[in-house]
């Protein structure tokens, strides 16, 4: 006998991931500008 | 577009343009995402799992935007040398990858319950997974090319224009062979689509392009102030040493 698939689990692991991927990728992309200004900004003073 | 050639003057427009496009384009994608998820209807046929469409088709569409982002900043690179072409083009790879890979795992989510399989090797699939490996090579030649010539070698932006032949082979692989994958229901100027599935599509869809951009102008602030920090420090080391 085959079990009907519950639509909703598929659903929610893709929104897992869409929304984990795109707010990683916007968190590092952030960080990532934030620790090189900084950098060059502790360059432009020495 | 010569206008921007001057690095102090993009970064003068980046640093409001930037937190501009990533507020957006939160706010649009939230809101579209929440009206798909919660208000929208389910489809007559796929049921429930048609809500993952707010996420496969904008991710396939910024994944392909992403590319010709690297093939467009190349060819102005190769032509032009246009000083932020090349970082433009090193902006847009992470984002354009990351995307690509969320349409592919999306697509998989999505075909499991729709199609039986979590997937096929037909033209659409193998032609997103091919351009998810072109992105993995960008990225370690651009990478390996920065290390080794200080960024002047022009592999990469070469790669990316010959790279860009894929965009189209995705885009017409529903049309030219039989996929398993359904043909484009949005096409200039139509829309197979019900209006209730098509405006939070559309909204999905502006609000993460404008994550993306926001992303890429994050990227490029990045990208310029390390060079700055570089050239700076190496300026200093030479006055050091006389």
């Amino acid at each position: 006998m085959r079990e009907a698939m519950n639509p909703w689990t598929f659903v929610v692991a893709a929104y897992v991931v869409g929304l984990g991927a795109t707010l990683a990728m916007v968190g590092w992309s952030l960080l990532s500008m934030k620790r090189a200004e900084k950098r060059r900004d502790s360059a432009r003073k020495r | 577009m010569h206008g921007l050639a001057n690095p102090a003057r993009f970064l003068r427009i980046a640093r409001w343009l930037m937190p501009l496009c990533m507020g957006g384009g939160f706010v649009l994608a939230c809101g579209a995402l929440g009206w798909g998820l919660f208000f929208g209807p389910a489809e007559r046929l796929q049921g429930e799992t048609v809500r993952i469409v707010y996420l496969h088709v904008p991710a396939a569409w910024l994944g392909m935007a992403g590319w010709m982002g690297i093939a467009a900043a190349s060819f102005t690179e190769l032509v032009w040398r246009h000083p932020l072409a090349g970082i433009a083009a090193r902006a847009c790879a992470v984002p354009g990858a990351v995307f690509t890979a969320v349409c592919l795992v999306t697509g998989s989510l999505w075909g499991r319950p729709a199609w039986g399989t979590w997937w096929v090797w037909d033209g659409r699939l193998t032609s997103m997974l091919v351009l998810l490996f072109l992105y993995f090579g960008w990225i370690a030649l651009s990478q390996a090319s920065e290390v080794s010539e200080g960024g002047q070698n022009r592999a990469p932006a070469i790669f990316g224009l010959v790279g860009a032949v894929n965009i189209p082979i995705i885009h017409y692989s529903v049309i030219w062979w039989n996929s398993q994958h359904q043909a484009p229901s949005i096409t200039v100027g139509k829309s197979a689509m019900a209006g209730a599935f098509l405006w939070p599509l559309m909204l999905a869809m502006l609000g993460f392009t404008l994550l993306f951009a926001g992303c890429v102008l994050a990227r490029m602030r990045a990208i310029l102030a390390n060079q700055q920090a570089e050239a700076r420090l190496r300026r200093k080391a030479l006055s050091d040493a006389w």
